[in-house]
């Protein structure tokens, strides 16, 4: 393999491990809220075991997240060095902003609320809360805003230094691999490099992928509970809980990604073509449902809705969607290859599509998962309305706990395939229509290097994984402390509820 | 603002972030180097618990001081980290390794469970801190650069005897400060026991440091240079070498909570006459030192470097609000309870 696949494969490997973790901080951390809410407005003890409990669970989470997470701060240094040259202006300042406003605030109180029961009141402690699971949103802002300006870069120019002066280039100006060592883009402004054209939507996008994460967490747990007849107390508070922001973050979720969608067909058209295998541009662009992309023939197999995916993308369905084999446009080609005769482009579009069949089925694994959390929420919710939720001695509510079980591998798919989606889709740029990946790799680092430290991070990332399952299970397994003591301080200052 | 104020700013900015990083990941780098020598569990899991509520913040500042190098000068942060890409992936993996050692080690009660987490911590944190010190030293003898600022070297020219020794004086200098912190948060049979590493720990750390400092007169000949050229370094270094002596006197009347803000100060110190002497050089380039990185050469815009400095008036403030309002929380002897580690 080339130093460029590896380099690639090795980012995606420890980004995607590191993925499964923050999401169900920001999720769980969003949950904990609610219930150390609801615990100290009602003072009724199955709340504060509930929040106990759900603690020692996002401990788990954090720790491993904040493990995996040091590794990609310094990896666009390490294996992307032409890279962070080139664009260090502009990325590093969201990623420092994230080190400075998210992670201090985060870590700082989550030592509060994991080891400050008996060291602060419970006002205290329940603000501490707060702010981790803000810490924990604000986190994913600045990394958000960061990938959001390689999918959609804005608010940049590009400069170089001439006899020591330095000259801003035009904005068409196209980045050759030569010129790496000279040219780099700059921040013209901060703000519209911030609210890129896909900030806002990516950015919402990712927040309710992580809340299913952790809501879906929750609700499998609490499913299990309740089937295996144990801690019934604890486990119907929490899968209502859990249920509910489930069904809110699924439909808001439902909103988001036909934004998102939008978005892509406006700011990156061949990223939505490959999504779909759209390789010839027509009126009435049908959706594929599921099926395969032949990238040879170009051609997708599967079952379609006629003008389907016109509507979604445009609100229309007679606009077409342009298809891959009118991208990019002719006068995208004639600026990166002056003097091209139009017999030449459909050998030179080619080399500017990403990996069709791969990308179509990241983004379909994605929207099955999707529909499948929304149905599974839809029957729960219904179950719950009619009272059958709890009544095991149906088959049906068996059968429904036990796709509730299963549930928490919903948004953990969609998640992680949504992002493989968006950034194999975004190839062959690193940063969309500026500067390609082949361009950005560490000059000096060998592809020997990169194998013996993907072969390290492997071994050490497998070993994680598998304590993490064998740790939260153990967890599970051992449950919640149906009488969590309460410090002797904060005894006075809880509202007992006559109830309990 | 003109450009070189805010190249200067962002230098000292970056340093303060790094030296933050010393102090505080320091001490609980050097607790996990000491962790191995206690032998009972109740006193592995205090060792644990000491730095519990805080080592997950003291790892922030490495991460911030690395945003933030990444943001104000992207081409330093880029040169080194892909020059010594193998040493940071080692790096890397120890800090994961110790990072989830305190989170899995007492969630079991198993021996053999405890014993592997242990080493694992420990192992982690010693080799965490010699390739921090080896990249130190590195940075300090100067690395070659070509003309695009590309790392020229190799993984084992970075194992050179004198990274290598700047390796071993860091870990003795963590081990020491992080024995003194132990002195602070531990009582009864386990203060007595780390009480008695103390004054051998200083000693180590003394001769190393003392033999690093000749090493570097030796062999590193800018600093000779620069010092002839710069005579006010020289007061820093004084009051370096007196902070430093300071540690054992204050250790040798009882007032620990005084050594460790000693040993803070010195670690303060010893960046700053680092700090002094390089400027403006962020990558110092040898044997061809015009291909060296500086503060001009190596930085973003000043536009960037305006923006950032505003997110650091906003940031900073708030950053050492949170982080001393936890040691304030969290102050004392530590004692176990069902949440701890």
């Amino acid at each position: 393999m080339t130093a460029e696949l590896l380099a690639r494969a090795q980012f995606a490997f420890t980004a995607a491990i590191h993925y499964l973790y923050p999401p169900l901080s920001i999720g769980l951390g969003l949950a904990l809220v609610m219930m150390e809410g609801l615990w100290l407005k009602t003072g009724n003890p199955k709340f504060h075991s509930m929040a106990r409990f759900w603690t020692r669970i996002f401990a788990l989470t954090f720790a491993i997240g904040v493990a995996t997470g040091i590794v990609m701060e310094f990896e666009f240094g390490t294996n992307w060095a032409t890279y962070s040259r080139f664009v260090g202006d502009i990325f590093g300042s969201a990623l420092a902003a994230e080190g400075i406003f998210a992670f201090f605030l985060e870590s700082g109180f989550l030592a509060l609320l994991l080891f400050g029961w008996n060291k602060v009141g419970p006002r205290m402690h329940f603000f501490a809360t707060c702010m981790v699971a803000f810490g924990a949103h604000f986190s994913a802002v600045w990394i958000v805003v960061a990938n959001s300006w390689m999918q959609t870069p804005a608010g940049y120019h590009l400069e170089t230094v001439v006899n020591g002066k330095t000259v801003v280039l035009p904005s068409d100006y196209v980045v050759a691999a030569a010129d790496l060592t000279r040219v780099r883009a700059v921040v013209d402004d901060f703000w519209a490099m911030v609210f890129n054209p896909s900030t806002l939507d990516r950015l919402t996008h990712v927040v309710l992928g992580a809340w299913l994460a952790g809501a879906f967490l929750i609700v499998s747990i609490s499913a299990y509970y309740v089937l295996r007849n144990r801690h019934l107390d604890f486990a119907k508070a929490s899968l209502k809980i859990g249920l509910g922001f489930a069904a809110v973050a699924c439909v808001l979720q439902m909103v988001s990604a036909d934004f998102t969608a939008k978005g892509v067909a406006r700011n990156q058209p061949i990223k939505l073509a490959a999504m779909e295998g759209v390789y010839a541009t027509a009126p009435r662009t049908p959706m594929t449902l599921f099926g395969y992309v032949d990238a040879k023939n170009e051609t997708v197999t599967g079952p379609k809705i006629p003008g389907l995916l016109s509507l979604l993308a445009w609100g229309s369905i007679d606009k077409p969607v342009v298809g891959l084999r009118d991208l990019p446009d002719a006068k995208f080609l004639l600026a990166h290859h002056p003097g091209a005769t139009p017999q030449e482009f459909p050998a030179l579009r080619k080399s500017y599509w990403p990996n069709a069949p791969l990308v179509f089925q990241f983004y379909h694994l994605m929207i099955i998962a999707g529909v499948a959390m929304l149905a599974v929420v839809a029957a729960a919710c219904f179950f719950w309305w009619r009272g059958w939720l709890f009544d095991t001695s149906r088959p049906a509510t068996r059968w429904l706990l036990t796709a509730l079980i299963f549930s928490v591998l919903g948004p953990q798919i969609a998640n992680q395939a949504g992002w493989f989606a968006a950034e194999m889709g975004r190839q062959p740029w690193i940063v969309y229509g500026l500067l390609k990946t082949s361009d950005s790799l560490s000059k000096v680092v060998t592809a020997n290097q990169i194998v013996v430290s993907l072969v390290l991070f492997a071994l050490v990332y497998a070993l994680l994984f598998a304590m993490f399952i064998f740790l939260l299970t153990r967890k599970i397994q051992h449950g919640p402390d149906e009488e969590e003591e309460l410090p002797d301080s904060w005894k006075a200052l809880i509202r007992t509820n006559p109830r309990a | 603002m003109t450009l070189p104020d805010l190249n200067i700013i962002w230098y000292i900015l970056v340093g303060v972030l790094f030296t933050g990083y010393v102090m505080l990941d320091g001490f609980d780098l050097g607790v996990g180097a000491l962790h191995l020598f206690v032998k009972k569990d109740e006193h592995r899991r205090l060792f644990l618990n000491a730095i519990g509520p805080v080592w997950d913040g003291n790892e922030v500042w490495l991460v911030t001081g690395g945003g933030a190098l990444f943001a104000a000068f992207p081409e330093a942060y880029a040169t080194v980290f892909s020059g010594f890409y193998l040493a940071f992936m080692l790096l890397l993996c120890s800090l994961i390794f110790r990072a989830v050692a305190i989170e899995f080690r007492s969630k079991e009660e198993w021996t053999w469970w405890r014993q592997f987490w242990d080493v694992a911590f420990s192992a982690g944190s010693f080799v965490a801190a010699l390739l921090i010190g080896v990249a130190m030293g590195n940075i300090v003898r100067g690395i070659p650069l070509d003309a695009d600022h590309e790392f020229a070297g190799t993984f084992l020219g970075l194992l050179n005897p004198y990274a290598l020794l700047m390796g071993i004086t860091t870990v003795l200098l963590f081990a020491m400060h992080g024995a003194i912190y132990l002195a602070m948060k531990t009582d009864g049979e386990l203060l007595e026991i780390v009480s008695g590493w103390i004054p051998r720990l200083i000693g180590l750390f003394l001769v190393s440091y003392l033999l690093f400092n000749i090493y570097t007169l030796l062999a590193v000949p800018w600093v000779l240079e620069t010092v002839r050229a710069r005579p006010h370094v020289l007061i820093v270094v004084a009051a370096n070498v007196l902070i430093v002596l300071n540690i054992p006197r204050e250790i040798h009347k009882g007032r620990t909570f005084s050594a460790f803000l000693s040993s803070c100060a010195a670690m303060g110190l010893m960046m700053a006459t680092f700090g002094l002497t390089y400027f403006p050089n962020m990558v110092l380039s040898a044997p061809d030192p015009a291909n060296s990185l500086t503060i001009t050469n190596a930085a973003s815009t000043d536009k960037t470097l305006g923006i950032m400095l505003v997110i650091a008036i906003i940031g900073v403030p708030l950053v050492l609000a949170y982080t001393a309002s936890i040691y304030w929380v969290f102050r004392g002897k530590t004692s176990l309870t069902k949440h701890s580690y």
